[in-house]
């Protein structure tokens, strides 16, 4: 299964995807459903409002494959994070505001095969596993909350300023994982 | 690194979509004219997208690859540069199924009880009807978006022709046809957005689009959120690719009288 999935990279599956190949989405979401669920889900806590989320995301790369621009990043943490903004959007009952377009997403790890998805997931969590746990709070609810700093402060009992330190020096923390 | 230290903090919070207020407007402003603060911020979303690889849990239900597949079918993709393209199209979908619709019905009912023949007669008529709407409705559109069709802009004498748009909307239909002239050229990468502005709440977008060379456009859309009343619309600037919401100043707006 695994070398299978490799014989075809994402970008060529996003290219057969631009000219209407259903096949082509098929194979990416059998490749990435499962990462874009459990974000949906840690957001949410709703398998129903997640899988909406789900579907939401694969029905905007149908509709807008050129939005992913390949030499900009993973296809994976891409979508990854499109469904994290969804889900956001849908935690807080807004209409969609977060433009595809606008998600960058500069990290360079192929997440293709389902060894390198474990990989990199074990890698973060390792990173996260060793913050400070007030760090990885104030990181988490940011990410997976949506929540501001005004919010987290509030929500904690923390200063304002120590919660935006906090959640810079996770991410700087976080750049380390794509460090050989 | 050397990021302008003051912005470090909220550059990190922007990365996450969290920034709000008078703080993130200072750091969009900032952003504009600071490449290396937009170097990091790019890093800094990488960065946080890797939190998202954390995530882990149950697979999603089996039934939801069926649905996306389902949905795929349905959904043709929408390109609003060649709407005449893409409103055959969806139009001739219609048409086949209503006539597979109008079949099936008749054979149910021929088997069941001839006695609802007349229906089955009501049916037909009403198909009849729609046939025709629909013959009228393709010539519209045929003549509003043909590549070859004649536009001319008649002005009084002496005076240079202004852009102009003229937006026609049916709340009922979810669909509007936008016609424009004489629109200035867009910058590189930009393109122009139409909004419909509703009474109360957020613009909503009514589609991307570009001109062509003598600043001509026609757009076709029926994919609009169902009933919104409004009679105000916009067009704004925007990236090539649309906007969610307007990031720029109106450079039309229009309201029926």
């Amino acid at each position: 299964m695994d070398s299978a999935e490799k014989t075809i990279s994402d970008k060529e599956l996003v290219s057969r995807v631009r000219v209407g190949d259903q096949n082509a989405m098929g194979a990416l979401y059998d490749r990435y459903s499962a990462l874009v669920y459990a974000v949906a889900l840690r957001v949410l806590a709703d398998s129903a409002a997640a899988e909406d989320v789900l579907q939401e995301v694969f029905m905007q790369l149908w509709r807008n494959p050129t939005r992913f621009d390949a030499s900009r990043g993973s296809l994976g943490a891409w979508l990854a994070v499109i469904a994290r903004n969804r889900a956001i959007d849908a935690l807080r009952k807004r209409r969609y505001e977060s433009d595809i377009e606008d998600v960058v997403v500069s990290v360079e790890p192929d997440l293709a095969s389902q060894a390198d998805r474990s990989r990199a997931a074990k890698n973060v969590r390792d990173v996260l596993n060793g913050m400070p746990p007030a760090q990885r709070q104030a990181l988490e609810m940011a990410f997976f909350e949506g929540l501001t700093h005004t919010e987290i402060a509030t929500k904690i009992g923390e200063p304002l300023g120590t919660i935006k330190t906090r959640i810079r020096a996770g991410l700087l923390a976080l750049r380390k994982v794509l460090k050989p | 690194m050397s990021v302008h230290s003051r912005f470090a903090e909220d550059l990190a919070l922007y990365a996450l979509g969290t920034l709000e207020g008078d703080e993130q407007v200072e750091l969009e402003k900032h952003l504009k004219d600071c490449a290396e603060c937009r170097h990091e911020m790019d890093q800094l979303r990488g960065d946080a997208a890797l939190l998202a690889l954390s995530a882990s849990g149950p697979a999603p239900p089996e039934r939801a690859r069926g649905r996306l597949m389902n949905a795929l079918t349905r959904e043709p993709r929408i390109s609003l540069e060649q709407p005449s393209m893409r409103r055959i199209s969806w139009w001739s979908q219609m048409g086949w199924v209503t006539a597979a619709a109008v079949v099936v019905i008749a054979a149910i009912l021929w088997r069941t009880d001839a006695s609802l023949s007349r229906r089955m007669a009501n049916l037909q008529k009403e198909f009849d009807e729609q046939q025709t709407e629909l013959q009228r409705a393709q010539e519209v559109t045929a003549t509003l978006t043909a590549t070859d069709a004649l536009r001319i802009t008649i002005v009084p004498p002496r005076m240079t022709p202004q852009p102009q748009g003229r937006v026609i909307y049916v709340p009922s239909r979810s669909s509007l046809i936008f016609l424009a002239n004489n629109l200035p050229a867009l910058p590189v990468r930009r393109a122009y957005e139409l909004w419909i502005i509703p009474s109360s709440g957020s613009p909503i977008p009514a589609g991307v689009f570009k001109p062509d060379a003598h600043g001509d456009v026609t757009v076709v859309n029926s994919r609009l959120p169902a009933g919104v009343e409004t009679k105000t619309f916009g067009i704004t600037v925007e990236p090539e690719s649309g906007s969610q919401f307007p990031t720029s100043t109106p450079i039309m707006l229009g309201t029926e009288e």
